[in-house]
């Protein structure tokens, strides 16, 4: 089993990666803080939030302060250093919200070829209008383009495509060496259709069960998705609390 | 239609009014219906699951994956990985369910929400609902577009004037739209509306404040329709 330096080793500059979490929920920081000291560069993440740009934040909130992204897929970027470079022209926004966001991961993860949804129509997001990205002057460089829509039994839906990112970066509470999952209560979040979705899944465990295997209904991921496992390293609390009974684990 | 006097909202009506962050949840809290599933928004409606009481069967869905999330979580409470849209600690109530967010948001989606209730920037007599982004502004949608766009009600809470007084209920929203057409009622601190097939009703008014008051407030007309 490698570590979380070996793991993102794999992961070039300017990769598409997926990461999960929600706020500071279920982020694999070891993984993320991993990709940081490797240097990598020129990223597109897809994930949902940005983090707030406090000082010393680990997970996503750090690759955008470090400015290793130049592309964010996400539905809410907040994150102000972030901000600061999208309206200076230097970065991409491509918002999505949020629930087409795990849609289009869990589709790409699926195999099929987009979806249609409800959300969107009449909005900037569907018809077209958001600027994804600025010119240095201020103007509007990239502006997204009206979404195919279709009118299904009488509603009216846009057409969203799947994500296929190169890598994905994945929080898990457990798993088995056959890269079995399973998650911990809101900290399953964007993992699973993350962890579907990418061509390599990386995943950062709290317990690693060397031998015995997850009971098979127990099992939230299967380890068909899955191609590294690193157990999670006793610093890898986020919040603002100690992760009590998640840290640790089997390294 | 009834035409109310415009006069303008005093200082004294709109603190008498409880326009305040508690009231304007307390006052949604109060219309909740037992069997409900309610997704709450960041901001005031965040403050709705804490100010529901222990009698009542509600159970509140958070877009990123839980469902059955009770009140803020306090001392040993506290678990890391339970947290609202607004990433503040819950509790979870019994009978909760935790599952990622695709699933939640094909519950969002696809009308198992029997309520959504979200902040919002502006609103329009044509119901439609602007909250997230003002123009020029950081951009941040989260969920609150499938949420528009899924739930079977959606109830707006937002003052009816921003800080610089400016009105809030409009004719047209000028911010970039949320959904169009999806707002069912309209919490505020001046008074409470619903969006009724096109016609536009003030319900009740805020303690101490009147029809006029909030008249005063915006440039909308609308009818004057006790509940």
């Amino acid at each position: 089993m490698a570590d979380a330096r070996e793991a993102v080793s794999v992961v070039p500059d300017g990769a598409s990666v997926a990461i999960g979490g929600f706020g500071q929920v279920g982020v694999p920081v070891d993984l993320v803080d991993a990709l940081c000291e490797q240097g990598t560069t020129g990223l597109h993440v897809m994930a949902n939030n940005g983090g707030r740009g406090l000082e010393g934040e680990r997970g996503i909130g750090r690759l955008l302060a470090e400015d290793r992204v130049r592309r964010f897929t996400c539905s809410f970027p907040i994150n102000p250093d972030f901000f600061a470079r999208y309206f200076a022209g230097s970065v991409e926004i491509e918002l999505t919200p949020q629930g087409t966001l795990a849609e289009r991961l869990r589709a790409g993860g699926a195999g099929l070829g987009g979806f249609y949804t409800p959300t969107g129509p009449g909005t900037q997001l569907g018809d077209g209008g958001f600027v994804t990205r600025y010119a240095p002057g201020g103007e509007p460089e990239r502006v997204m383009p009206a979404k195919e829509q279709r009118v299904i039994n009488g509603r009216t839906y846009v057409l969203e495509e799947p994500l296929r990112p190169d890598f994905a970066l994945v929080r898990a509470h457990r798993a088995d060496r056959w890269g079995n999952l399973r998650f911990r209560l809101g900290a399953r979040n964007f993992n699973p259709p993350a962890a579907m979705a990418a061509r390599t899944t990386l995943v950062q465990a709290d317990h690693v069960q060397r031998t015995d295997p997850l009971h098979p209904d127990d099992v939230h991921l299967p380890g068909a998705f899955v191609d590294v496992v690193v157990s999670t390293t006793h610093d890898a609390a986020v919040g603002a609390s100690p992760v009590a009974g998640t840290t640790g684990g089997s390294r | 239609m009834t035409t109310v006097v415009r006069t303008s909202v005093t200082a004294d009506a709109r603190n008498a009014a409880g326009g305040t962050r508690h009231a304007l949840a307390s006052r949604v809290a109060a219309d909740l219906r037992d069997g409900w599933v309610v997704n709450v928004g960041i901001g005031i409606p965040s403050m709705v699951p804490g100010l529901v009481g222990g009698d009542r069967e509600v159970l509140f869905h958070c877009e990123h994956g839980l469902l059955g999330v009770g009140r803020p979580a306090e001392g040993e409470e506290v678990d890391p990985d339970v947290t609202d849209a607004g990433k503040a600690y819950v509790t979870l109530a019994p009978g909760a369910s935790a599952f990622d967010s695709a699933t939640s948001f094909a519950i969002a989606r696809s009308g198992r929400l029997d309520l959504a209730v979200l902040g919002g920037l502006q609103v329009s007599r044509e119901a439609d609902l602007a909250n997230w982004v003002v123009p020029g502004g950081d951009p941040g949608v989260g969920g609150a577009m499938d949420l528009a766009a899924g739930a079977r009600r959606l109830w707006v809470v937002m003052t009816l004037t921003d800080k610089a007084g400016r009105p809030k209920l409009l004719p047209r929203c000028t911010f970039p739209l949320t959904g169009a057409g999806v707002v069912d009622r309209l919490y505020t601190d001046l008074g409470v509306f619903e969006f009724d097939a096109g016609r536009l009703l003030l319900r009740e008014t805020a303690d101490g404040a009147t029809a006029g008051d909030v008249a005063s407030a915006t440039p909308v007309d609308f009818e004057v329709a006790p509940w």
